[in-house]
Protein backbone atom coordinates (compact mmCIF):
# COMPACT_ATOMS: atom_id res chain seq x y z
CA UNK A 1 0.00 0.00 0.00
CA UNK A 2 2.48 2.70 1.20
CA UNK A 3 5.33 2.27 -0.87
CA UNK A 4 8.57 4.21 -1.04
CA UNK A 5 10.28 3.30 -4.82
CA UNK A 6 14.03 4.87 -4.72
CA UNK A 7 14.44 6.00 -8.45
CA UNK A 8 15.17 2.75 -10.63
CA UNK A 9 18.84 2.65 -12.25
CA UNK A 10 18.27 5.15 -14.57
CA UNK A 11 21.53 7.06 -15.35
CA UNK A 12 23.73 4.79 -14.32
CA UNK A 13 26.85 4.67 -16.71
CA UNK A 14 28.28 2.16 -15.20
CA UNK A 15 29.14 -1.02 -17.43
CA UNK A 16 27.66 -3.38 -14.69
CA UNK A 17 23.93 -2.71 -14.13
CA UNK A 18 21.80 -4.07 -11.23
CA UNK A 19 20.00 -6.96 -13.05
CA UNK A 20 17.41 -7.12 -9.42
CA UNK A 21 14.27 -4.80 -10.07
CA UNK A 22 13.59 -2.15 -7.75
CA UNK A 23 12.88 -3.63 -4.09
CA UNK A 24 10.64 -0.67 -2.91
CA UNK A 25 9.95 0.44 0.97
CA UNK A 26 6.94 -1.01 2.37
CA UNK A 27 5.84 1.76 4.44
CA UNK A 28 2.09 0.35 6.03
CA UNK A 29 3.89 -0.48 9.52
CA UNK A 30 5.40 3.52 9.92
CA UNK A 31 2.26 4.79 9.02
CA UNK A 32 0.65 2.51 11.54
CA UNK A 33 2.80 2.78 14.24
CA UNK A 34 2.58 6.83 13.51
CA UNK A 35 -1.29 7.30 14.24
CA UNK A 36 -0.82 4.75 17.03
CA UNK A 37 1.18 7.59 18.53
CA UNK A 38 -0.89 10.60 17.84
CA UNK A 39 -3.71 8.72 19.46
CA UNK A 40 -1.63 8.09 22.31
CA UNK A 41 -0.97 11.67 23.00
CA UNK A 42 -4.37 12.77 22.06
CA UNK A 43 -5.71 11.02 24.90
CA UNK A 44 -2.79 11.49 27.56
CA UNK A 45 -3.19 15.62 27.43
CA UNK A 46 -6.72 15.50 27.78
CA UNK A 47 -6.58 13.44 31.09
CA UNK A 48 -4.13 14.94 33.01
CA UNK A 49 -6.45 17.43 35.06
CA UNK A 50 -7.79 16.31 38.09
CA UNK A 51 -10.86 16.83 39.27
CA UNK A 52 -11.17 18.67 42.81
CA UNK A 53 -14.38 18.34 45.03
CA UNK A 54 -15.29 22.07 46.65
CA UNK A 55 -15.83 22.14 50.21
CA UNK A 56 -16.44 24.44 52.25
CA UNK A 57 -16.21 24.93 56.76
CA UNK A 58 -18.27 26.92 58.61
CA UNK A 59 -16.53 30.22 60.76
CA UNK A 60 -14.18 28.33 63.70
CA UNK A 61 -16.00 29.29 66.71
CA UNK A 62 -13.27 31.16 68.51
CA UNK A 63 -13.24 29.90 72.48
CA UNK A 64 -14.09 32.96 73.81
CA UNK A 65 -17.53 34.04 72.23
CA UNK A 66 -20.45 32.60 73.22
CA UNK A 67 -21.96 29.61 71.49
CA UNK A 68 -24.10 29.88 68.70
CA UNK A 69 -28.02 28.92 69.86
CA UNK A 70 -30.24 29.20 66.70
CA UNK A 71 -32.71 26.75 66.71
CA UNK A 72 -31.58 23.18 65.40
CA UNK A 73 -34.70 21.73 63.63
CA UNK A 74 -34.53 18.54 64.59
CA UNK A 75 -36.64 16.57 62.57
CA UNK A 76 -34.87 17.80 59.39
CA UNK A 77 -31.28 16.91 60.65
CA UNK A 78 -29.65 13.57 60.33
CA UNK A 79 -26.30 12.95 61.94
CA UNK A 80 -23.71 10.20 60.14
CA UNK A 81 -21.34 8.76 62.41
CA UNK A 82 -18.19 6.91 60.24
CA UNK A 83 -16.63 4.58 62.50
CA UNK A 84 -13.55 2.21 61.88
CA UNK A 85 -13.62 -0.68 58.78
CA UNK A 86 -15.94 1.76 56.66
CA UNK A 87 -18.84 0.90 58.67
CA UNK A 88 -21.06 3.78 59.77
CA UNK A 89 -23.76 4.78 61.72
CA UNK A 90 -26.68 7.61 61.57
CA UNK A 91 -29.81 8.31 63.15
CA UNK A 92 -32.45 11.69 63.04
CA UNK A 93 -32.68 14.36 65.43
CA UNK A 94 -30.99 15.33 68.40
CA UNK A 95 -28.39 12.87 70.31
CA UNK A 96 -30.41 12.65 73.59
CA UNK A 97 -33.45 12.57 72.10
CA UNK A 98 -33.46 11.16 68.62
CA UNK A 99 -35.99 10.88 66.01
CA UNK A 100 -35.26 7.78 64.13
CA UNK A 101 -32.53 5.88 66.46
CA UNK A 102 -29.05 5.38 65.25
CA UNK A 103 -28.56 2.30 63.05
CA UNK A 104 -25.59 1.23 60.85
CA UNK A 105 -25.22 1.51 57.45
CA UNK A 106 -23.10 0.26 54.73
CA UNK A 107 -21.55 2.65 51.75
CA UNK A 108 -23.20 3.19 48.83
CA UNK A 109 -26.31 2.73 46.78
CA UNK A 110 -27.52 -0.16 48.49
CA UNK A 111 -26.94 1.55 52.10
CA UNK A 112 -26.47 4.76 53.11
CA UNK A 113 -28.09 6.42 49.75
CA UNK A 114 -31.19 4.95 50.42
CA UNK A 115 -31.20 5.91 53.77
CA UNK A 116 -30.95 9.61 52.62
CA UNK A 117 -33.13 9.30 49.98
CA UNK A 118 -35.93 8.01 52.57
CA UNK A 119 -34.85 10.56 55.68
CA UNK A 120 -34.89 13.48 52.56
CA UNK A 121 -38.54 12.62 52.01
CA UNK A 122 -38.97 12.36 55.74
CA UNK A 123 -37.66 15.66 56.23
CA UNK A 124 -39.83 17.23 53.94
CA UNK A 125 -42.84 16.49 55.88
CA UNK A 126 -41.70 18.72 58.20
CA UNK A 127 -40.44 21.72 55.92
CA UNK A 128 -42.48 25.08 56.46
CA UNK A 129 -40.52 26.64 53.45
CA UNK A 130 -40.13 25.13 49.95
CA UNK A 131 -36.33 25.45 49.87
CA UNK A 132 -36.02 23.92 53.47
CA UNK A 133 -35.28 19.89 52.97
CA UNK A 134 -32.74 17.46 54.98
CA UNK A 135 -29.95 18.66 57.16
CA UNK A 136 -26.85 16.35 57.19
CA UNK A 137 -24.20 16.66 59.80
CA UNK A 138 -21.07 14.66 59.21
CA UNK A 139 -19.24 13.29 62.28
CA UNK A 140 -16.33 11.56 61.32
CA UNK A 141 -14.66 9.39 64.41
CA UNK A 142 -10.59 9.62 64.22
CA UNK A 143 -10.87 5.75 63.65
CA UNK A 144 -12.12 6.27 59.81
CA UNK A 145 -10.09 7.33 56.87
CA UNK A 146 -10.08 10.17 54.68
CA UNK A 147 -11.82 7.88 51.84
CA UNK A 148 -14.82 7.77 53.83
CA UNK A 149 -15.21 11.27 54.34
CA UNK A 150 -14.71 11.59 50.77
CA UNK A 151 -17.55 8.92 50.11
CA UNK A 152 -19.94 10.61 51.96
CA UNK A 153 -19.46 13.97 50.32
CA UNK A 154 -20.25 12.33 47.14
CA UNK A 155 -23.23 11.19 48.27
CA UNK A 156 -23.82 14.41 49.47
CA UNK A 157 -23.43 15.37 45.66
CA UNK A 158 -25.21 12.81 44.31
CA UNK A 159 -28.27 13.40 46.46
CA UNK A 160 -27.93 16.88 46.24
CA UNK A 161 -28.36 17.40 49.88
CA UNK A 162 -29.44 21.37 50.37
CA UNK A 163 -27.76 21.60 53.61
CA UNK A 164 -24.62 19.66 54.91
CA UNK A 165 -21.67 20.48 57.07
CA UNK A 166 -18.91 18.66 58.90
CA UNK A 167 -18.53 18.96 62.84
CA UNK A 168 -16.86 17.36 65.75
CA UNK A 169 -17.73 13.98 66.77
CA UNK A 170 -18.91 14.39 70.93
CA UNK A 171 -17.64 11.91 73.38
CA UNK A 172 -21.24 10.73 73.96
CA UNK A 173 -21.09 9.66 70.70
CA UNK A 174 -17.37 7.51 70.29
CA UNK A 175 -19.07 5.72 73.82
CA UNK A 176 -21.55 4.57 70.85
CA UNK A 177 -19.95 3.66 68.62
CA UNK A 178 -17.15 2.27 70.76
CA UNK A 179 -20.51 0.14 72.09
CA UNK A 180 -21.27 -1.17 68.70
CA UNK A 181 -17.87 -2.19 67.55
CA UNK A 182 -17.28 0.73 65.46
CA UNK A 183 -14.19 2.69 66.96
CA UNK B 1 -9.82 -13.71 -29.06
CA UNK B 2 -12.48 -11.86 -26.58
CA UNK B 3 -12.85 -8.72 -28.04
CA UNK B 4 -13.45 -7.08 -24.68
CA UNK B 5 -10.26 -6.19 -23.44
CA UNK B 6 -10.09 -6.12 -19.63
CA UNK B 7 -8.23 -3.11 -18.95
CA UNK B 8 -5.46 -3.73 -16.10
CA UNK B 9 -5.78 -0.47 -13.76
CA UNK B 10 -2.58 -0.15 -11.40
CA UNK B 11 -4.11 0.21 -7.47
CA UNK B 12 -1.27 1.74 -6.16
CA UNK B 13 -1.70 4.91 -3.54
CA UNK B 14 0.86 6.90 -3.15
CA UNK B 15 0.80 7.52 0.69
CA UNK B 16 3.43 10.62 0.99
CA UNK B 17 0.77 12.85 1.93
CA UNK B 18 -1.11 10.74 4.34
CA UNK B 19 2.28 9.98 6.29
CA UNK B 20 3.35 13.47 6.23
CA UNK B 21 -0.01 14.86 7.60
CA UNK B 22 -0.20 11.95 10.47
CA UNK B 23 3.68 13.20 11.43
CA UNK B 24 2.95 16.68 11.48
CA UNK B 25 0.00 15.44 13.63
CA UNK B 26 2.42 13.53 15.57
CA UNK B 27 5.13 16.34 16.17
CA UNK B 28 2.24 18.57 17.32
CA UNK B 29 1.11 16.46 20.79
CA UNK B 30 4.84 15.93 21.20
CA UNK B 31 5.36 19.20 21.25
CA UNK B 32 2.05 20.44 23.18
CA UNK B 33 2.25 17.73 26.07
CA UNK B 34 4.26 18.90 28.97
CA UNK B 35 6.38 16.78 31.15
CA UNK B 36 4.84 15.69 34.51
CA UNK B 37 6.74 17.08 37.13
CA UNK B 38 7.62 14.62 39.79
CA UNK B 39 5.07 14.26 42.76
CA UNK B 40 6.40 15.34 46.32
CA UNK B 41 4.77 11.80 47.15
CA UNK B 42 3.00 9.32 45.38
CA UNK B 43 -0.49 9.56 46.44
CA UNK B 44 -3.64 7.51 45.81
CA UNK B 45 -6.48 10.24 45.87
CA UNK B 46 -10.04 8.71 46.36
CA UNK B 47 -12.47 8.98 43.50
CA UNK B 48 -15.82 10.96 43.73
CA UNK B 49 -18.58 11.55 41.00
CA UNK B 50 -18.51 15.68 41.19
CA UNK B 51 -16.95 16.35 37.75
CA UNK B 52 -15.55 19.95 38.60
CA UNK B 53 -12.47 20.48 37.21
CA UNK B 54 -9.14 22.24 39.61
CA UNK B 55 -8.80 25.82 38.53
CA UNK B 56 -5.64 26.29 36.26
CA UNK B 57 -3.20 28.09 38.23
CA UNK B 58 -3.39 29.80 41.60
CA UNK B 59 -3.60 27.12 43.87
CA UNK B 60 -1.52 25.87 45.98
CA UNK B 61 -1.81 22.10 46.74
CA UNK B 62 -1.12 19.69 50.13
CA UNK B 63 -0.10 16.72 49.66
CA UNK B 64 -1.24 14.17 52.79
CA UNK B 65 0.23 10.78 52.72
CA UNK B 66 1.58 8.03 55.19
CA UNK B 67 0.72 11.31 57.90
CA UNK B 68 3.14 13.21 55.79
CA UNK B 69 2.43 16.50 54.90
CA UNK B 70 4.28 18.44 51.92
CA UNK B 71 3.07 21.32 50.17
CA UNK B 72 3.34 22.97 46.32
CA UNK B 73 3.19 26.03 45.61
CA UNK B 74 2.56 27.87 42.29
CA UNK B 75 5.91 28.94 40.36
CA UNK B 76 4.91 32.53 40.27
CA UNK B 77 4.93 33.15 44.01
CA UNK B 78 7.58 30.45 45.32
CA UNK B 79 10.66 32.61 45.70
CA UNK B 80 8.58 35.27 48.06
CA UNK B 81 6.98 32.46 49.72
CA UNK B 82 9.83 31.10 50.56
CA UNK B 83 11.83 34.57 51.16
CA UNK B 84 8.74 35.63 53.56
CA UNK B 85 8.70 32.08 55.44
CA UNK B 86 12.68 33.00 55.88
CA UNK B 87 12.19 35.86 56.83
CA UNK B 88 9.15 35.28 59.35
CA UNK B 89 11.02 32.37 61.23
CA UNK B 90 14.70 34.25 61.23
CA UNK B 91 16.22 31.66 58.98
CA UNK B 92 19.16 33.10 56.81
CA UNK B 93 18.64 32.34 53.20
CA UNK B 94 20.89 32.72 50.33
CA UNK B 95 20.54 33.49 46.31
CA UNK B 96 21.20 30.18 45.44
CA UNK B 97 18.65 28.29 47.87
CA UNK B 98 15.52 30.79 46.73
CA UNK B 99 17.04 29.96 43.05
CA UNK B 100 16.60 25.88 44.18
CA UNK B 101 13.39 25.99 45.65
CA UNK B 102 12.22 28.02 43.14
CA UNK B 103 12.82 24.96 40.68
CA UNK B 104 11.44 22.44 43.25
CA UNK B 105 7.55 21.84 42.51
CA UNK B 106 6.32 19.89 45.68
CA UNK B 107 8.39 19.86 49.27
CA UNK B 108 8.38 18.54 52.32
CA UNK B 109 10.97 18.97 54.88
CA UNK B 110 11.30 20.67 58.44
CA UNK B 111 12.76 24.11 57.95
CA UNK B 112 15.76 23.55 60.18
CA UNK B 113 16.94 20.44 57.09
CA UNK B 114 15.19 22.72 54.12
CA UNK B 115 18.45 24.32 52.99
CA UNK B 116 20.88 20.80 53.47
CA UNK B 117 17.92 19.17 51.38
CA UNK B 118 18.11 22.01 48.53
CA UNK B 119 21.59 21.50 47.87
CA UNK B 120 21.20 17.78 47.20
CA UNK B 121 21.13 17.34 43.00
CA UNK B 122 17.73 16.98 41.99
CA UNK B 123 17.77 13.32 41.20
CA UNK B 124 18.78 12.18 45.10
CA UNK B 125 16.01 14.92 46.58
CA UNK B 126 12.73 12.77 45.09
CA UNK B 127 14.21 10.03 46.04
CA UNK B 128 12.16 7.78 48.83
CA UNK B 129 12.47 8.57 52.07
CA UNK B 130 14.48 11.58 51.81
CA UNK B 131 11.51 13.88 52.15
CA UNK B 132 10.15 14.05 55.83
CA UNK B 133 6.80 16.22 55.86
CA UNK B 134 6.09 19.73 56.87
CA UNK B 135 5.71 19.15 60.67
CA UNK B 136 2.04 19.84 61.78
CA UNK B 137 1.50 19.23 65.29
CA UNK B 138 0.79 22.31 67.77
CA UNK B 139 4.43 22.84 68.95
CA UNK B 140 5.86 23.08 65.64
CA UNK B 141 3.22 24.35 63.15
CA UNK B 142 5.21 25.10 60.35
CA UNK B 143 2.72 24.29 57.77
CA UNK B 144 0.57 26.98 59.17
CA UNK B 145 3.50 29.61 58.84
CA UNK B 146 4.06 28.15 54.83
CA UNK B 147 -0.07 28.55 54.26
CA UNK B 148 0.19 31.75 55.93
CA UNK B 149 2.54 33.53 53.49
CA UNK B 150 1.96 31.44 50.41
CA UNK B 151 -1.38 33.55 50.84
CA UNK B 152 0.83 36.67 51.47
CA UNK B 153 2.70 36.27 48.79
CA UNK B 154 0.20 35.70 46.37
CA UNK B 155 -1.64 38.88 47.35
CA UNK B 156 1.71 40.79 46.52
CA UNK B 157 1.94 39.47 43.43
CA UNK B 158 -1.34 39.96 42.44
CA UNK B 159 -1.12 43.61 43.84
CA UNK B 160 1.86 44.23 41.68
CA UNK B 161 0.31 42.86 38.60
CA UNK B 162 -2.50 45.23 39.23
CA UNK B 163 0.01 47.99 39.49
CA UNK B 164 1.46 47.02 36.22
CA UNK B 165 -2.26 47.44 34.80
CA UNK B 166 -2.80 43.75 33.92
CA UNK B 167 -6.33 42.79 34.04
CA UNK B 168 -6.49 40.68 37.12
CA UNK B 169 -9.16 40.51 39.98
CA UNK B 170 -8.11 39.83 43.55
CA UNK B 171 -7.97 36.50 44.40
CA UNK B 172 -7.05 34.74 47.57
CA UNK B 173 -5.02 31.70 46.82
CA UNK B 174 -6.85 28.72 46.74
CA UNK B 175 -5.75 25.55 48.34
CA UNK B 176 -6.25 22.00 47.37
CA UNK B 177 -5.91 19.25 49.83
CA UNK B 178 -4.52 16.12 47.94
CA UNK B 179 -4.92 13.04 50.49
CA UNK B 180 -3.94 9.69 50.35
CA UNK B 181 -7.63 7.46 50.19
CA UNK B 182 -6.59 5.24 53.28
CA UNK B 183 -5.22 8.15 55.33
CA UNK B 184 -6.34 8.37 58.53
CA UNK B 185 -9.21 10.70 59.37
CA UNK B 186 -7.43 12.64 62.14
CA UNK B 187 -4.13 13.78 59.49
CA UNK B 188 -6.38 15.25 57.29
CA UNK B 189 -8.56 16.69 59.99
CA UNK B 190 -5.58 18.31 61.57
CA UNK B 191 -4.85 20.09 58.32
CA UNK B 192 -8.46 21.18 57.50
CA UNK B 193 -8.07 22.65 61.32
CA UNK B 194 -4.79 24.64 60.25
CA UNK B 195 -6.70 25.80 57.31
CA UNK B 196 -9.20 27.28 59.40
CA UNK B 197 -7.69 28.81 61.71
CA UNK B 198 -6.42 30.95 59.11
CA UNK B 199 -10.15 31.76 57.51
CA UNK B 200 -9.54 29.42 54.96
CA UNK B 201 -12.70 28.08 54.92
CA UNK B 202 -13.24 27.57 51.29
CA UNK B 203 -11.05 24.37 49.52
CA UNK B 204 -10.63 22.04 47.31
CA UNK B 205 -10.29 17.95 47.30
CA UNK B 206 -8.56 16.45 45.06
CA UNK B 207 -10.08 13.37 43.98
CA UNK B 208 -10.77 10.64 40.85
CA UNK B 209 -14.18 9.73 38.97
CA UNK B 210 -15.92 7.70 38.96
CA UNK B 211 -19.87 6.88 38.29
CA UNK B 212 -22.44 6.21 40.53
CA UNK B 213 -22.93 2.91 40.84
CA UNK B 214 -20.62 2.39 44.25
Amino acid sequence: MAELNTGGGGGDGKKVRSKKSNPGVDLTAMVDLAFLLITFFMLTTTLSKPQSMPLAMPDKEPQDQPKDNTPVPEDRMMTILIGKDNRLLWYMGKFETPRIPPSEATFGKNGIRKEILKNTAYAKQFAKKDDEGLIVNIKASDASSYKNLVDILDEMAINKVQLYAIGDITPAEIDLLKKTGLY
Amino acid sequence: MSKVKIARKSTRIDMTAMCDVAFLLLSFFVMTATAKQPEPKPVDAPASTVQDKLPEDGVAVITIGDKQVFFTIPRAIRKETFKLVAAEKGLPVSESDLTNFERVDGFGMPLNKIQGWLKLPPADRTKEGVQEGIPYDSVNDQLAVWVKQARQANKQFLEQQMAEGKDVEFKDLDIAIKGDAKEQYTTVKRVIDILQEQKKNKFFLVTGLRGKDF
